[in-house]
């Protein structure tokens, strides 16, 4: 089936299968291998993506699904060379080891700040109770969290 | 894991996916956030062959004031619901417990139609249903029926909806000002519960849902009937398995079940009449 999404700015088409999820069809259709897939189950939020602006797990989310859809990954958030404020603020807070977790913790800070976009420490981790991380213990990637949150409010002000 | 081959298709109307499931009859199921779905046919627990996508009905998705209920489309999203302004008044307990599923990912996606049509026993909404007494709308051919949510769970992921009907609409009666509670007991913030309570408190009309304790969402009909006699909470919380049949798994003995339901019925009255 031919299916049509605007990824990262750009008008991408392409020939699926139906079975196709959408992180395969990102990481292998369209070579960004930025998303990751961790659990393949739902569990873990290391593919999560925004679909309309909104945080998914794209391994529960066929390509079909999401044809016509505004498709954002991790590769899709820097502008003109420079950091979205979110990965600046992963990296000044040391909010990642491993960094397996870290383009789908993002992906999940940057849609919940679209909702909330001055949360609590408590509103942060329930915001990113889908992303599971092995290394880090979550204390700085809320601590990213929660100073991105900052910098937003400067720079928006 | 990839789910086995199917076919297609993208109904762009209700009228257009009830004449597709006609069509493919009982190969078809109907796709909506695809959230139980999709992880069953990773699994190839389930094998359809035609997928029907009503995921974009959006004239199915809202949360409406009917006068004596709120009408719910059958498409609304999880986080929809969570920030209804409109179900913060007239039935909080809704949006509450629509918050408590799963994570913002999973609500992102899942329908409040899909979860009921599921019809999981381990499922959040189907016990809030059950507890506001609600009234589930489906569609065919042959035109609409209304369902009363204390029929409409017949087995373990078996509903009264037929294999030519798709759900459209969920009423909740009006439960404003009225003392509520929802009880949802897991190990882990994203998790499934391994037990929970749903309870909306009137007297005579008090409702109280069960989760995970038997093969489908229960009512707990002892409960509310212990309610409706003037029982404290600790002597109506005494009756919360008698309409339960609890199961072990590896979360929870049938002992530890039991236990876990008498205390949430407990505190549940207690919070809703607090
Ligand atoms: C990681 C994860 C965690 C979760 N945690 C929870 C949790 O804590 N609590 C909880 O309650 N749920 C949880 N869920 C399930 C979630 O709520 C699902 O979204 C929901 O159960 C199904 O809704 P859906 O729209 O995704 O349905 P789908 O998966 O699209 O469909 C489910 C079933 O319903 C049928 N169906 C769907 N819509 C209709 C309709 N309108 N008419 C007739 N039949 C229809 C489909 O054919 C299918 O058989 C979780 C899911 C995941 C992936
Ligand atoms: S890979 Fe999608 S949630 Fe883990
Ligand atoms: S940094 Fe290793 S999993 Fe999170």
């Amino acid at each position: 089936m031919r299916i049509t999404m605007t990824v990262n700015g750009r008008e991408r088409s392409s020939e699926v299968e139906p079975r196709t999820l959408l992180v395969h069809h990102i990481r292998e259709g369209l070579g960004l291998t930025g998303t990751n897939v961790g659990c393949d189950t739902s569990s873990c939020g290391a593919c999560t993506v925004l679909m309309d602006g909104e945080s998914v797990k794209s391994c529960t989310v066929l390509a079909v699904q999401a044809d016509g859809a505004d498709v954002t990954t991790i590769e899709g958030l820097a502008r003109d060379g420079e950091m979205h404020p979110m990965q600046q603020a992963f990296q000044r807070n040391h909010g990642l080891q491993c960094g397996f977790c870290t383009p789908g913790m993002v992906m999940a800070a940057v849609s919940l700040l679209e909702e909330v976009p001055h949360p609590t420490d408590r509103e942060v981790r329930l915001g990113l109770e889908g992303n599971l991380c092995r290394c880090t213990g979550y204390q700085n990637i809320v601590a990213a969290v929660l100073d991105a949150a900052g910098s937003t409010q400067e720079a928006g002000a | 894991m990839i789910p086995a081959p199917f076919d297609y298709a993208r109904a762009g109307s209700a009228e257009e996916a009830l004449s597709l499931l006609t069509e493919h009859g009982e190969d078809a199921k109907l796709l909506a956030g695809g959230h139980s779905l999709l992880p069953l046919m990773k699994l190839r627990l389930a094998q359809p062959s035609v997928l029907i996508d009503v995921g974009r009905l959006r004239d199915l998705s809202y949360i409406r004031d009917a006068g004596d209920h709120i009408a719910v489309g059958a498409l609304t999203r999880h986080h929809d619901l969570e920030t209804s302004d409109l179900l913060e008044t007239e039935a909080p307990i809704l949006k509450h417990a629509a918050g408590e599923v799963g994570d913002p990912q999973v609500r992102h996606r899942g329908t409040i139609g899909g979860s009921l049509a599921h019809a999981d026993p381990a499922s959040d909404l189907p016990a809030v249903v059950l507890a506001l007494k609600g009234t589930l709308v489906a569609r065919s051919p042959s035109g609409e029926r209304e369902i009363r949510a204390d029929e409409f769970f017949t087995g373990f992921l078996e509903s009264a909806l037929a294999p030519d009907e798709l759900l459209t609409e969920i009423r909740i009666p009006k439960v404003a000002g009225l003392g509520w509670s929802f009880q949802k007991f897991n190990r882990r913030a994203q998790d499934w519960a391994i037990v929970g309570v749903a309870a909306v408190v009137d007297g005579e009309r008090t409702g109280v849902g069960l989760v995970n304790m038997g093969s489908t969402p229960i009512r707990a009909a002892a409960v509310e009937a212990a309610v409706a006699g003037g029982a404290s909470a600790e002597e109506a919380a005494q009756r919360a398995v008698d309409d339960a049949e609890p199961q072990a798994d590896l979360n929870a003995s049938v002992e530890y079940r039991t236990h876990l339901a008498k205390v949430l019925v407990r505190r549940a009255l207690e919070e809703a009449r607090a």
